[in-house]
């Protein structure tokens, strides 16, 4: 049976190896913060980490990931929501809906791992997450908060 | 197998309804963590319909509208907290279920979420609720004190007497006030002492949005719940001709294949993903229907005709705009078009029922409760008494949502499955593909100038969809759709036209081809300001006449379209020149019952327009949450220029094209431009705010390119033109 490394712990799921590694999360492991948007990694709603790289996770079949890879989902990123980036997202009030937020924050939170000070042009390039409220704005100033009080948060 | 652990039943129950007052199942909380995790509710009494007060002091406040993002859950909570001068640091929410609405004889009103009605709709009976309960609990207090009800006052969740120095709390007092009679008469504090409402509080659904705790519909599980993919026919009145479900029956998890109706089956799994994937592998043959030749060439066709038809309904006429047409020497003439666009919620649509002997419930994303209680005792062949709607926050809705589609065809399965809880989830493609699309139209309009660029005659001439004749024919005025006149009548509270033209006529020609039109966020304000204040632009650099100074001569006798307009002018700087390569539009309307206006500066840098700053100007009469409403026109502009830059949905073969986010693009982070939103609320009305804004990014900005490039954009989206 496949195993998965994910927020720390390794866990046995027992689905056909082409399964996208999104419905492992959300159907077999019960992790729906990690949502289906598009399906066709367009949208980002489904951003993981794994070993720290940003993945869209609805477009990877579990086979292509081993157990030795860690998965972090947005229920790992921090245990009570007190990582910087959540904490400056609190602060800004940035989600409407907030279907794409987890998405958004697992983005941004990988963003400042590999850039600590983004300047605006490359949150631009890095942010492509999809947000039909609209929240961009407060997106990128959240990011901004979270650069500046970063590790002091 | 399948592995994840569960929310049990009982739980589930225990923290979705608090049985309050003998009323089990009615209330729910929207989903949050701490909703599920709190084990039996605290007993405590209603004090009335809005209101409960927790011994803890926990206000619970019933919100009846639905929370798709535009933060009316916390501003409506701040309405009722003001009158209620309960502790806003301890107010919680629940959504009252419509079912309850229908045996209480709604007392929570209509529960319909869209036109910006949310708050302006509703700040009267939630105000009165929350005075009510005020007075309720301050007569309790004064009856055990047996002193007048008059000499006591509430502040922040305490009564207090001040003659004889006694106080006590909401929570103490709240079975007691429960029993008071309601009061009869009520005044409303006047939005000048506003201590909650007015203030830009933060959201009360933030935190759960922040760790993945929100559960959505989408999320929803429930212990052997099955899982339902689905897909209707793609062509536009088509049929299932056939399908094999022999096919798929053997692959993993399938349950069932079910025929749903003429033109949808569902495959039915373990889990969504072996459902979709099955369904994906499902052989069905289509039978195209009546309009497999359809193309949007042929709709454009059919709707320019309806440019220069004879007949035609009138929803602004003065003087004599044919008339004088005919005899000016000078006009201009110019002909738009705006596109069928998907409202793409981030969400997909989705419901989950459960379907027992003699009872539905329902969990879904709804923007009107009624209207999925309604879909759902239909389906279920139950009385709406025998049927129960939780209701769920929203992954975005914009209009979409007040559609109950995905909510017949959840009940429709769970019905093959008594007594187990069905999941139906949407993939994207299938919301590309079953849309209630933002209705397709074009426009002619022809002025006239005098010699001094006066603005003498306007015949503006709709042509195309019609929302209503579609979706509420018995709201139709003899054969009219009123509200494809949206901010073009000649009064209205909810959308006049802003300009004073001596002569003129707007009509509109219905065409109506048979894709189905929807409620899309900005509704037929989006087009039609498009139309209005391009072709304003148009007449101004025809008269020889500054854009801004050519409206204002026209708005003299609109002071409040005339004040968003200069407000948002004077921000952006109108009256100094714009930096080299910079050059700055403006547009305004009246739509929702808010004059909104927008000023823009935009560039072009190798063939890509750059929107470099975006201001905006609303009066909504009255502003309840100034934060939200910055992110309301944050959101309009991103929903406004994701539109106009990229919006279309395009036909070909009898169906739409467009199937998921790779065909359908829309605007990212690279392309929001910086936002300024003036709230300038003057008072005395109440105008919405979640859509009018919308309608003014796509005209300021073209009028912008057309000060840069010359270039004059009529037909949307602007990706179908080069700017290089
Ligand atoms: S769901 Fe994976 S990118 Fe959209
Ligand atoms: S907050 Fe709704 S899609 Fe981003």
């Amino acid at each position: 049976m496949p195993r998965l490394n994910v927020n720390g712990q390794v866990r046995e799921v027992d689905v056909d190896p082409d399964t996208p590694l999104l419905w492992v999360l959300r159907e077999q492991l019960a992790l729906t913060g990690t949502k289906f948007g598009c399906g066709i990694a367009m949208c980002g709603a489904c951003t993981v980490h794994i070993d720290g790289v940003p993945t869209r996770s609805c477009g990877l079949p579990i086979s292509a990931v081993e157990e030795a890879q860690k998965i972090v989902t947005i229920e790992g990123l921090s245990p009570d929501g007190s990582h910087p980036v959540q904490k400056a997202w609190l602060a800004l009030d940035v989600p409407q809906c907030g279907y794409c937020q987890s998405g958004m924050i697992m983005a941004a939170a990988s963003l400042l791992e590999q850039n600590p000070k983004p300047t605006d042009e490359i949150i631009n390039q890095e942010i492509t997450n999809i947000c039909r409220c609209g929240t961009y704005n407060k997106v990128r100033a959240a990011i901004h908060m979270a650069a500046e009080r970063g590790n002091a948060g | 197998m399948n592995a994840q652990p569960q929310l049990s039943r009982r739980r589930f129950v225990v923290g979705s309804a608090a049985a309050i007052g003998g009323l089990s199942l009615g209330f729910h909380l929207p989903f949050s963590s701490e909703a599920l995790a709190q084990g039996a509710p605290a007993a405590a009494p209603e004090v009335n319909a809005w209101v409960v007060v927790k011994p803890d002091e926990t206000v619970v406040i019933r919100v009846a509208r639905s929370e798709m993002g535009q933060g009316t859950l916390t501003g409506l909570a701040q309405l009722v907290a003001e009158e209620l001068e309960c502790d806003w640091s301890r107010v919680t929410t629940e959504f009252p279920g419509p079912s309850e609405n229908l045996k209480r004889s709604r007392v929570w009103g209509n529960f319909s979420t869209g036109g910006s009605r949310g708050i302006r709709e509703s700040e009267q009976l939630v105000r009165q609720g929350g005075a009510a309960a005020r007075q309720m609990l301050i007569t309790a207090a004064a009856q055990q004190w047996q002193v007048p009800a008059a000499e006591c006052r509430a502040q922040k969740g305490v009564i207090t007497h001040a003659a004889s120095g006694r106080s006590t709390t909401f929570g103490a007092v709240a079975t007691a006030a429960a029993k008071v009679p309601p009061p009869g008469a009520i005044t409303l504090k006047d939005p000048k002492d506003w201590t909650i409402a007015g203030k830009p509080l933060p959201r009360l659904d933030t935190k759960d949005k922040l760790t993945g705790k929100q559960i959505y519909g989408a999320d929803l599980n429930f212990p052997g719940m099955l899982n339902a993919a689905v897909k209707a026919s793609p062509y536009f009145g088509g049929k299932i001709a056939s399908f094999d479900a022999d096919a798929i029956k053997d692959k993993p998890g399938v349950r069932k294949v079910v025929k749903l109706d003429d033109a949808t089956v569902a495959v039915v799994a373990d889990t969504w993903w072996h459902a979709k994937t099955a369904l994906d592998a499902l052989p069905i043959t289509w039978d195209e229907g009546p309009h497999k030749a359809l193309d949007s060439a042929a709709i454009a066709a059919t709707l320019a005709e309806g440019l220069e038809a004879q007949d035609a309904f009138v929803g602004n006429s003065a003087g004599d705009a044919k008339g004088t047409l005919a005899k000016a020497a000078k006009t201009v003439t110019a002909t738009y078009a705006y596109p069928f666009q998907n409202h793409a919620t981030m969400e997909p649509m989705n419901a989950t029922a459960l379907f027992t002997d003699g009872r539905c419930e329902v969990w879904a994303p709804t923007q009107n409760g009624e209207a999925s209680l309604a879909a759902a005792a239909e389906a279920a062949g139950l009385p709406p008494a025998q049927c129960e709607v939780h209701k769920l926050l929203l992954g975005g809705g914009f209009g979409r949502r007040g559609f109950q589609d995905y909510v017949r065809q959840a009940v429709l399965v769970a019905k093959q499955f008594p007594g187990t809880h069905v999941k139906l989830l949407w993939s994207r493609e299938e919301d590309m593909l079953q849309g209630f699309y933002h209705p397709i139209t074009q426009a002619k309009l022809t002025g006239s100038l005098d010699e001094q660029g006066n603005l003498t005659a306007l015949h503006m001439r709709i042509s195309g969809q019609s929302i209503m004749a579609f979706v509420r024919p018995e709201a139709m005025a003899g054969g009219m759709d009123p509200v494809v006149f949206q901010g073009l009548t000649p009064k209205s509270p909810e959308g006049m036209l802003g300009y004073s033209i001596p002569n003129i006529l707007i009509d509109h020609a219905m065409r109506n081809p048979p894709v189905r039109p929807g409620f899309w966020r900005g509704v037929n304000l989006n087009q039609n300001a498009v139309y209005v204040e391009c072709f304003m632009d148009e007449l101004a650099h025809a008269a020889g006449i500054e854009p801004l100074a050519f409206r204002r001569k026209l708005m003299a006798n609109h002071p409040k379209h005339l004040a968003v307009l200069n407000a948002a002018a004077e921000r952006i700087g109108w009256d100094t020149p714009p930096p080299k390569g910079v050059a700055r539009g403006c547009a305004q309307i009246m739509g929702f019952g808010s004059y909104v206006a927008a000023a823009a500066e935009v560039s072009v840098e190798n063939g890509e327009l750059k929107i470099l700053r975006i201001v905006a100007a609303t009066d909504p009469g009255h502003v309840v949450n100034p934060a939200q409403v910055e992110r309301q026109v944050e959101g309009s502009f991103s929903y406004g220029l994701s539109a106009s830059l990229y919006g279309e949905c395009t036909v070909a073969g009898g169906r739409m094209e467009q199937e998921n986010f790779d065909s359908y693009d829309v605007v990212h982070m690279h392309q929001m431009p910086k936002v300024e939103t003036i709230a300038m609320p003057s008072g005395g009305f109440w105008g919405g705010v979640g859509e009018p804004t919308i309608a003014v990014a796509a005209p300021a900005v073209l009028n912008a390119l057309f000060a840069l490039t010359g270039k004059r954009i009529r037909t949307l989206p602007l990706k179908n033109h080069s700017l290089a």
